[in-house]
């Protein structure tokens, strides 16, 4: 098996596309530490719209190296799924659309194992892709930004919020965070190579994955309370976003955040568990429908 | 039986009247007098804001002042939000020219204290300040309460507690009351996640769309002379 | 001699097209065996499914005297396999492919062994450039320097000669021959080409549209002297019955929808007298020039 996934990451490693992601995302931080560099103060104006008149806010602090990560993951784990979608979807159909796949599967490897490694081999990338998104978005910008304490803008129901998270509160959120992204950008990748198993060439599975993703998450985002309440909650993409629970500090009774607290763990638990069983589910139906694929390409 | 009556009576009637005979206006010259003990300050404490929609940490505050109406009001570290509305602080600012028209408003119980109500009237039409409302404590020459109407920003009211500084005339403890719009996201900013948490059900007071900001003071460093560099 | 592959029965349908029926034979040990048939005549699923690409859908695969639905493991490590176009890793080089596959084979990996064996198929001084730098030649040799590298016995080639150059063909047939004489390999090529099968294998198998046609020795079935007779009878039951028993049984190659005998032309007045002094009623008796021609009809664009 520890063969086997050597071998996988070994291609991996070799293709060109898999460091298309790496560049995009370097691409995507840079951009976004450059235009908060020249000018994050429109921003904070804009987030701040209404309220402009009432307080002052030092936003040169408040735009700090941890707020520039917050602000980059909000965007960019919207984007991460397609270049996920790259990697994973392309692990079955690539090989049969390469006609490797026939050629793997005469040697001595069971289908499962094969699909396993390759999933395996899928969720390693992912993780190295977040390290490396760490390391941009989040050291990289507390390099140039600093760090201080950290302003997080929720919307919440139908009010929204402004909280504060003292500086020596955050670096732990964001490794619950990174680790929250791992197991939800685990999910894209068992569906992609689920997507994969089914196909002949590696356009599809990517192309249907980034749709129905772009799809659910639009209607995850339509705040329309019918839909909230039916739909949402069996959509595996409304629990995409659940890293920003671990930045949902909790409150006391005065309206003061609680340090080192969390909002609401149940609900963070609750979103871990419906993406493991995606997981789970997508890797199940995957293996079974693997199993049974008549090999023709 | 009669007695008590009769004591109330004295108590509820007479009292403020003999205390409505001093002056209002000599009175807010008193107070003016002592404030104008101080020429600057330099105050620390710790600032809480109770605003609906802000969940922030009590914060390490400065308050910094310097006559005739600098006053800046500086979070020590960290990110902070300051009330714009903090300027009001300063009581100076009230009677920074003697051009304004004093007006007896009566009497009030704060407490223990029965306190006199002086309303101060700009004389100039576009004075930033419209109205203010003072409540003195006429024994220790000394402000309580304050509630200022301005043409831009609103209504503040600040109410204050004094002990270790009264002789200076300074607060220890400052409850500054705003008025603030309620804070709303720019629409489609953010996906947000929804932790299915319940909203805290907020004080109807907070639910007015008012803001406090309570601002204790631990010590003052007076009349040592303070650089006008803190008030950029 | 020993039996490496038994197919009893065999069938695959899908959906509505039934490309595999019925079809049984058997490959010994140190055959060069040939899998003749037209495009579509259900050659290359017959072989994926020896290698467990397509599941049955009836029918029994025993390699090296075991059940390859229960020995898969066992016995795909024997085996190496070109399916078709030898597709690799075109972003990887030769040496990375072969080691590649050679670690998936359950084998000691050593650099002297990959060397030796691309070496072996003339490809050692470009073992460093990227497969899709390649001829398709020398990919043909890359991917049965890949089947080989494990050192199986068993060899298995769906088309290897496919879009190949006359050298390049020439190539592919010395080296299978190579395997069978000097390794003592069993190989199963499969063709479209008769005078392909001609010339390497011993044993052939003619299929045509999933069904078997003949299977035999092939200096036998392509003996000049021979005919192919095809016989129709009210009871084909009872005649191979009885023909089994008769001094025809050896000369019998397929009693499936019809019984088809090779035989020596002057012998076929004395087959027909045999047949009804045995009171088989004889409905059509169809003598062929022989089994090339037989078998250029069969491929023969309609």
């Amino acid at each position: 098996m520890w063969n086997l996934l050597q071998i996988e990451l070994f291609k991996i490693s070799k293709r060109p596309r898999t460091y298309i992601a790496f560049a995009a995302i370097a691409a995507i931080v840079m951009i976004f530490q450059f235009a908060f560099k020249a000018d994050g103060e429109s921003y904070m104006n804009l987030m701040m719209q209404n309220i402009q008149d009432n307080f002052e806010l030092d936003k040169s602090k408040a735009i700090n190296g941890y707020f520039m990560c917050y602000i980059i993951l909000n965007t960019l784990l919207i984007q991460v799924p397609i270049l996920i979608a790259l990697i994973a979807g392309d692990a079955i159909s690539g090989e049969a659309n390469m006609g490797t796949l026939r050629l793997l599967l005469t040697k001595p490897i069971s289908r499962t194992q094969l699909l396993l490694v390759k999933f395996f081999a899928s969720f390693i990338f992912t993780v190295v892709l977040l390290i490396w998104m760490a390391i941009i978005a989040l050291f990289l910008s507390m390099a140039i930004f600093g760090v201080d304490d950290m302003l997080i803008f929720r919307a919440k129901g139908e009010e929204s919020q402004i909280l504060q998270i003292t500086k020596d509160d955050i670096l732990w959120r964001y490794f619950a965070a990174f680790g929250y992204a791992a197991i939800a950008l685990t999910v894209i990748a068992a569906l992609s190579i689920l997507l994969s198993v089914f196909a002949e060439n590696s356009i599809g599975p990517i192309v249907a994955t980034v749709c129905i993703v772009i799809f659910f998450t639009i209607v995850s985002n339509l705040n329309m309370p019918i839909i909230d309440k039916n739909v949402k909650p069996y959509l595996f993409t409304s629990y995409l976003v659940g890293w920003k629970g671990f930045f949902y500090i909790g409150i006391n009774d005065e309206g003061q955040p609680i340090k080192g607290s969390i909002e609401n763990w149940g609900s963070i638990r609750k979103s871990l568990g419906i993406l493991l069983a995606h997981i789970a589910l997508f890797l199940g139906i995957a293996i079974a429908a693997f199993r049974k694929k008549d090999i023709l390409s | 039986m009669i007695k008590t009556l009769i004591t109330t009576f004295i108590l509820t009637i007479i009292i403020p009247v003999c205390v409505a005979a001093q002056d209002i206006k000599q009175i807010v010259s008193q107070v003016k007098k002592k404030i104008d003990l101080v020429s600057d300050y330099e105050a620390s404490g710790k600032m809480k804001t109770n605003v609906a929609f802000l969940k922030i940490p009590i914060a390490n505050v400065k308050l910094f002042f310097k006559r005739p109406n600098k006053l800046k009001l500086k979070s020590e570290k960290g990110v902070s939000f300051i009330p714009k509305g903090a300027m009001s602080l300063n009581m100076n600012n009230l009677f920074s020219d003697n051009n304004y028209t004093i007006i007896d408003a009566g009497t009030e119980k704060m407490g223990n204290t029965l306190v006199r109500i002086a309303r101060l009237l700009p004389n100039d039409d576009n004075n930033e300040i419209v109205l203010s409302t003072l409540y003195i404590d006429p024994v220790n020459l000394v402000i309580l309460k304050s509630k200022t109407t301005t043409r831009e920003n609103g209504t503040y009211e600040l109410e204050m507690v004094y002990k270790n500084y009264l002789k200076y005339g300074l607060p220890d403890r400052i409850l500054f009351s705003f008025n603030t719009k309620d804070y709303k996201l720019p629409k489609g900013i953010t996906f947000d996640f929804d932790d299915g948490a319940e909203t805290k059900k907020v004080s109807t007071d907070l639910k007015n769309k008012k803001g406090q900001a309570e601002i204790t003071i631990t010590s003052y460093i007076i009349n040592k002379g303070i650089s006008d560099v803190l008030f950029n | 001699m020993n039996t490496i592959l038994e197919i009893k029965h065999l069938s695959k349908k899908f959906k509505d097209l039934t490309a595999v029926d019925d079809l049984s034979f058997s490959v010994n040990s140190g055959d060069v065996y040939g899998f003749l048939g037209q495009n579509g005549a259900g050659k290359s699923t017959t072989i994926r499914m020896m290698l467990t690409l397509i599941e049955p859908t009836a029918g029994e695969i025993n390699i090296f005297g075991m059940s390859l639905s229960k020995n898969r493991h066992e016995i795909l490590s024997k085996i190496g396999a070109v399916i078709e176009r030898p597709d690799l890793y075109k972003y990887l080089t030769a040496y990375e492919n072969l080691k590649l596959f050679a670690k998936l084979s359950n084998i000691n990996v050593t650099h002297k062994l990959l060397m030796d064996q691309l070496d072996m198929v003339g490809l050692a001084d470009r073992s460093e450039s990227k497969v899709k730098t390649y001829s398709q030649g020398m990919k043909q040799r890359l991917g049965i320097g890949i089947a080989l590298v494990h050192n199986p016995d068993l060899i298995i080639l769906d088309e290897p000669t496919n879009g190949l150059d006359p050298q390049g063909i020439a190539d592919i047939r010395n080296l299978i021959l190579k395997l069978s004489n000097e390794m003592g390999k069993t190989v199963i090529v499969s063709s479209h080409l008769l005078s392909e099968i001609e010339l390497i294998a011993n044993r052939m198998i003619i299929i045509h549209k999933g069904k078997k046609i003949v299977e035999g020795f092939v200096n036998e079935l392509l003996d000049p002297s021979k005919t192919l007779v095809e016989l129709e009878t009210t009871d084909n039951i009872f005649a191979t019955s009885v023909l089994k028993k008769s001094v025809y049984a050896s000369m019998i190659v397929d009693v499936n929808e019809k019984i088809r005998l090779t035989i020596n032309k002057h012998e076929i007045s004395t087959l027909i007298q045999f047949m009804v002094e045995s009171k088989i009623q004889i409905i059509e008796v169809k003598p062929r020039h022989s089994l090339e021609d037989y078998f250029l009809n069969l491929t023969k664009p309609e």
